[in-house]
């Protein structure tokens, strides 16, 4: 059964139609192309095919499109230079993975980046996560904290390490 | 080399070239080509682990709107060479493991595919089955040699008499789980025959675009020019896209049915897990006779594992134990079970891996026996030249790794008292292993450069870069091999289109490949001197061999752990981990660093986490996803380091480098299970380490 | 994945209209279950109910001291919600355990308590399994049996909750709202979750139609001294092979009062009544944990692959408390 719906994909608006089955993953990589967002377990599993998901970070992976009629997705591809506006320079956390070589394959790169971008403002935000001794203190970002934060992506490569010094980096 | 410019690349900590391709995700893996109407391939999988295939019934699914076409065995085209019977899909009814494909629909949407493939009804005729390896098998037999072509078993002196009058014996028998490589990227091919039918291009997921090629070329009888594979990023492959599997046959077959269209195949996660290749299960008996210092006089190591009753594939785990101590005596020993069971393959450092797992572990027990330090205990064992040849070393360095690695983990002055050491929780350990991987080359790659247009060095081979950085280090190889700086090389791989290449393995791709740069390099230079007209070409071959023979080449490396189990609930944190390797020469450390840390989660993973259950009522793993099959996680890797010491190796070919792909992951099994020991005193000889065996 | 519908309703009473009248429809949330289970074929809707904007997404003051959580807070909002971190700590530290922080941007507090078990036969619809397909058999007795529950299973079942947010709502005592074809009611948590017997395809007591609406928190003075601990294969993003979810108040050395569940161990989060009974009024001391926690325990039964449950229970829940007993000492 098929639902036409609007997405908001990296700053474009895109209209297209989707059989109510589809997820927002296979949405963005077989209806429109955009396949930076990956494919790696499509079960919630990996992490490889995190976006931003009206800001948040989400698994597109199980997520309907046809839930998400009209939302703002951000994959890797659309981060821009982290000052809103698409284009133009890498984001200061794709700049850092670079330099820091946190990735290897690069399959679950866009998911990590992503991921990385959403988990900074929730910590931000001041969000606890299971590696908060503290819940009702303040949050530090240490790198035990980036750790757990990040453990939603998978990397089998074992780029972990520089991976978190990337993240440590952009987030000073 | 040759010569190389005032500022030689090599050696230089370069980014990734595709580095920005790969964090905006913008780099095309095999599924991504913006390609024309493609169609959509869902399999059907058997649920029967032996039988034959009495009905299918396709009705249901030809039904569906959208479907364009189902295979079954009976429908199935014939294929030319079905030798290789990994390759022979739906050439028959025969099931020969569960997961098998049986049947295939192909569709125009995913989902579609996905519907109609569990529309399709198979009946079987069951035959009782045998998925269970044991150290008994009654049908255990030895094989006529073991991955990498060596003999299954050796033996030199009497190592039975050696042991029954050793002051020490160590007999202890490890065993490994079947693993999964699990690749982040799931195998997948997208094909597309022209509308003639004559030609087929293959996106495909590999770590070898010409040996795919091979391999499907001759199972369809065609010329190799007629098929192209194209393999520019590859989502990691850890052995398993080391060949062609049935996948790429049966996307192919598929795609025969519409010509002119691309068909595209991702395995799922779970399908993944009885299609491409996996580490066999091992049990593996050490034996060590050694006096009260701990020398040895025996080593005796038997290996059991399985393969599949449809290919053989025999894992070397015993071939460490020929080279790696000093030992008069030493006889090791391979023997299979065939198993109605998925086709076992490579996954990383297949062999040393399970392999230095049970001798690093045994080595450690020895050591708790003699009351030696194991570091130790180990250069008391080294071996003047190699055991197994009676040749020289050409840089064996496993000394220097290890008391190197001692000094900067600060092992000195440990308590050799396991169970001793208690922080709040919990108890506190640390353990050490070596490492070794052989120097593997691959003969007969092919490079070709031009000279373009835009003044720069067009060098093109169709090597792959599966996240080892290949890309970058041969732009750096080549780079120096012309005398140019980097900005003047431009580097294609990845596409048969380009010339000829092995396969990224056995840690062989960046020496295998860069010997043909250098080749190349050298002819374009003889025959276009240092200013080259536009459109000026060469091509140079890798020659058989680069190394010097003679020599005993390998490399070595030595992995310092520190673990903690909880008291309570048996938790394993490993905060600290120090590998320290010896090369040859690297080419690009920041690269090279990423390898061998890699290697070393993936061997923290090995050790803790991964295990494949088979399920011997149905034949198949039960624990197929990334949910239920844990591998190493952020949270689970921290204080992790590794280095290596300068200098290259004189016997290695032009380069002087060894491979860095796989040793990281070599004995850090047993380092982190020694470590585990120190902090509990309890011995946990088969892998993963989990929290319930260190339960009290 | 069969084919399906997809509605958006105008209000709850309407999303529960639809579902209650088509034995075909299903609620949708957050998806990170339901979706995973339609693409294995384990759940096959033909009609899915988006309820997600329909209900409440606040976390709400009630009079008397609790805590009102709309059924669609995301479980990462509520984990950080200052109320919860300070009055609540076992619940955002139960929270905080489980999945990731994608899924948990994801899943609701009322798709949560919808989890269904993660046993590896369940999911897989090429073996058997009485809870998916009833009257086929449970391949977990006898097949791979890590997981498999140890405390109130059944012959047709062996299978254990997975949710973290369920385990620390049960030792809370927390309420769900239930809006259902015949109006509103209350259900306890405990209570909501069901053992398997001989109807292990029923995980809550639950009927066609029935729809979460929000979940109330009582005022617990207790639980603001309280804590989770899960115990898993590796440090994160994965499930428990035990959990325990404890409040605590020691006066004097005396156990003043407690709650206690377990996750891990059964087809339901498991409230501790026995451990609790023996705990209340008696020493706050190793051996009276570990006490506790065997008379708990005392009916387990186990098998070849999950026998490692029960000590491991003993000594989680002993350390949990020890642990509650040294922040109260402090």
């Amino acid at each position: 059964m098929d639902a036409t719906i609007t997405l908001r994909v990296d700053g474009e608006e895109r209209r297209l139609t989707v059989d109510t089955r589809t997820t927002l993953l296979d949405a963005l990589r077989d209806r429109l192309e955009a396949t930076s967002p990956k494919k790696g377990c499509d079960h919630g599993q990996c992490g490889a095919c995190t976006v931003l998901l009206d800001g948040r970070r989400i698994l597109s992976c199980l997520a309907l499109a046809v839930a998400h009629d009209g939302a703002d997705v951000t994959t890797a591809a659309g981060l821009g230079s982290g000052d809103g506006a698409p284009g133009g320079e890498l984001h200061p956390v794709a700049r850092a993975f670079v330099d820091h070589d946190g990735f290897q394959c690069g399959y679950c790169t866009p998911g990590q980046v992503c991921s990385a971008v959403g988990m900074l403002r929730e910590a931000e935000a001041g969000w606890p996560s299971h590696a908060t001794a503290d819940l009702d203190a303040p949050v530090s970002l240490d790198d035990e904290e980036i750790r757990e934060r990040m453990s939603g992506n998978l990397c089998r490569c074992g780029a972990y390490t520089n991976i978190v010094a990337a993240i440590r980096e952009a987030a000073r | 080399m040759t010569t190389t410019p005032s500022t030689p690349s090599v050696g230089r900590p370069l980014t990734r070239l595709e580095g920005e391709a790969k964090v905006t995700g913008l780099a095309p893996y095999a599924y991504e080509y913006a390609l024309t109407d493609p169609l959509y391939l869902g399999p059907v999988l058997s649920t029967v682990a032996r039988g034959r295939v009495s009905a299918v019934d396709t009705a249901r699914a030809e039904e569906l709107p959208g479907v364009r076409a189902v295979l079954t065995p009976a429908n199935a085209e014939r294929l030319a060479d079905t030798e290789d019977r990994e390759f022979a899909v739906l050439q028959s009814d025969e099931v020969s493991f569960r997961g098998q494909f049986v049947a295939a629909v192909v569709a125009d949407t995913p989902e579609t595919a996905r519907e109609a493939a569990g529309l399709v009804d198979v009946a079987y005729e069951t035959l009782a089955h045998d998925v269970t390896l044991t150290a008994d098998h009654p049908r255990l037999y030895r094989p006529e040699e073991v991955n990498t072509g060596v003999e299954a078993d050796t033996e030199q002196g009497d190592p039975d008499a050696a042991l029954a009058r050793a002051a020490v014996v160590v007999d202890r028998t490890y065993r490994t789980p079947m693993e999964h490589n699990n690749p982040m990227e799931p195998h997948t091919t997208v094909a597309l025959w022209d509308e003639g039918g004559g030609r087929l291009t293959l996106y495909d997921s590999t770590q070898g675009a010409h040996p795919v090629r091979h391999t499907v070329a001759g199972v369809f009888g065609l010329d190799p020019e007629r098929v192209r594979v194209v393999a520019p990023y590859v989502g990691g492959g850890f052995g398993s896209k080391g060949s062609a599997h049935a996948h790429n046959v049966l996307a192919a077959m598929a795609a025969r049915a519409v010509p002119g269209r691309p068909v595209k195949f991702a395995l799922t996660r779970q399908q993944m897990f009885s299609l491409v290749g996996y580490r066999t299960p091992t049990i593996q008996r050490l034996r060590l006779g050694a006096d009260r210092d701990g020398r040895l006089d025996a080593v005796v190591h038997d290996v059991v594992e399985q393969t599949s009753k449809i290919k053989e594939f025999a894992e070397q785990s015993g071939v460490c134990t020929r080279m790696m101590y000093a030992a008069p005596h030493r006889r090791t020993t391979h023997r299979l079970a065939p198993l109605d069971a998925p086709i076992p393959f490579w996954m990383r450092a297949p062999g040393e891996a399970p392999g230095m797992y049970a001798l690093e572990s045994a080595m450690d027990e020895l050591a708790h026996e003699c009351g030696v330090d194991p570091v130790e205990l180990r250069l008391r064992n080294e071996p003047p030249v190699d055991p197994s040849t009676g040749e020289p070393w050409s840089d064996r360095a496993l000394v220097r790794c290890l008391r190197e690695g001692a000094e900067r983990f600060g092992w000195h002055g440990r308590d050799p008292a396991p169970g001793a050491r208690r922080e709040g929780d919990w108890l506190v350990g640390t353990g050490v292993a070596s490492a070794m991987y052989p120097h593997m080359v691959n003969p007969g790659s092919v490079a070709e450069i031009r000279y373009g247009e835009d003044r720069r060095y067009h060098v093109g081979i169709g090597a792959a870069d599966i996240g080892t950085g290949a890309l970058t280090a041969l732009t750096q190889i080549a780079a120096d091999a012309l005398g140019r700086p980097l900005s003047e090389v431009v580097v294609s791989i990845g596409d048969t289109d380009l010339p000829e290449a092995s396969v990224a393995g056995g840690s062989s791709g960046t020496t295998s490949w860069g010997a043909a740069l250098v080749a190349a390099a050298r002819v374009f230079r003889a025959e276009h001197g240092e200013a080259p007209a536009p459109g000026a070409s060469a091509r140079g071959t890798a020659p058989e061999d680069t190394a010097t023979p003679g020599y005993s080449q390998y490399s070595f490396g030595a992995h310092f752990v520190e673990a903690r189990v909880h008291a309570d609930t048996g938790e394993i944190r490993v905060p600290r981990m120090l590998g320290l390797f010896s090369v040859g020469r690297v080419v690009n450390p920041r690269t090279a660093r990423s390898q061998f840390l890699g290697g070393m989660v993936m061997g923290l993973s090995m050790a803790l986490y991964e295990q494949s259950v088979v399920d011997p009522a149905f034949g198949h793993v039960v624990n197929h996803d990334l949910a239920q099959y844990h591998v190493a996680v952020h949270a689970d890797v921290s204080g992790l380091e590794a280095d290596w010491l300068e200098g290259e190796d004189p016997h290695a070919g032009p380069l002087g480098s060894r491979g860095v792909g796989e040793i990281g992951i070599v004995g850090t099994a047993a380092a982190v299970a020694n470590a585990c020991h120190h902090a509990t005193g309890v011995r946990v000889r088969n892998l993963p380490l989990t929290p319930d065996l260190f339960l009290r | 994945m069969r084919p399906f519908d997809y509605t958006r309703p105008d209000g709850p009473a309407d999303a529960v209209a639809l579902v209650a009248d088509d034995p075909g429809a299903a609620y949708l949330a957050g998806g990170t279950n339901l979706v995973d289970h339609m693409k294995l074929g384990v759940a096959s809707p033909t009609r899915l109910v988006d309820v997600r904007g329909l209900l409440g997404n606040r976390v709400e003051e009630l009079p008397g001291g609790g805590l009102r959580i709309g059924a669609s807070v995301p479980n990462s909002d509520l984990a950080a919600h200052p109320a919860v971190r300070r009055r609540y700590p076992v619940l955002s530290a139960a929270l905080l355990a489980g999945a990731s922080g994608q899924l948990r941007n994801a899943a609701t507090t009322g798709g949560n308590l919808f989890q269904r078990t993660r046993c590896p036969y369940f999911q897989d619809t090429t073996t058997p399994c009485n809870k998916r397909e009833p009257g086929t058999g449970c391949s977990a007795l006898e097949g791979h049996g890590r997981d498999n529950a140890v405390l109130g299973a059944s012959d047709h079942c062996v299978a254990t909750h997975p949710s973290d947010m369920a385990v620390a709502l049960a030792a809370l005592g927390a309420e769900a709202r239930v809006l259902g074809p015949g109006g509103e009611r209350v259900v306890p948590i405990p209570g909501l979750h069901r053992l398997p017997g001989s109807e292990p395809e029923r995980d809550t007591v639950l009927g066609h139609g029935d729809l979460i609406t929000a979940v109330d928190l009582p005022h617990l003075p207790v639980a603001a001294r309280s804590a989770y601990r899960k115990v898993r294969d590796r440090a994160s993003y994965a499930f428990a092979l035990v959990s325990v979810a404890a409040a605590l108040d020691v006066v004097d050395g005396t156990v003043a009062d407690v709650r206690i569940a377990f996750g891990g161990l059964a087809h339901v989060p498991w409230r501790a009544h026995r451990a609790e009974e023996a705990l209340i009024g008696g020493p706050a001391t190793e051996e009276a944990f570990r006490e506790a926690a065997r008379a708990e325990l005392a009916d387990a039964r186990t098998g070849r692959d999950n026998a490692f449950k029960v000590p491991m229970a003993v000594n989680t829940l002993a350390s949990t408390l020890r642990g509650l007993t040294a922040e109260e000492a402090r």
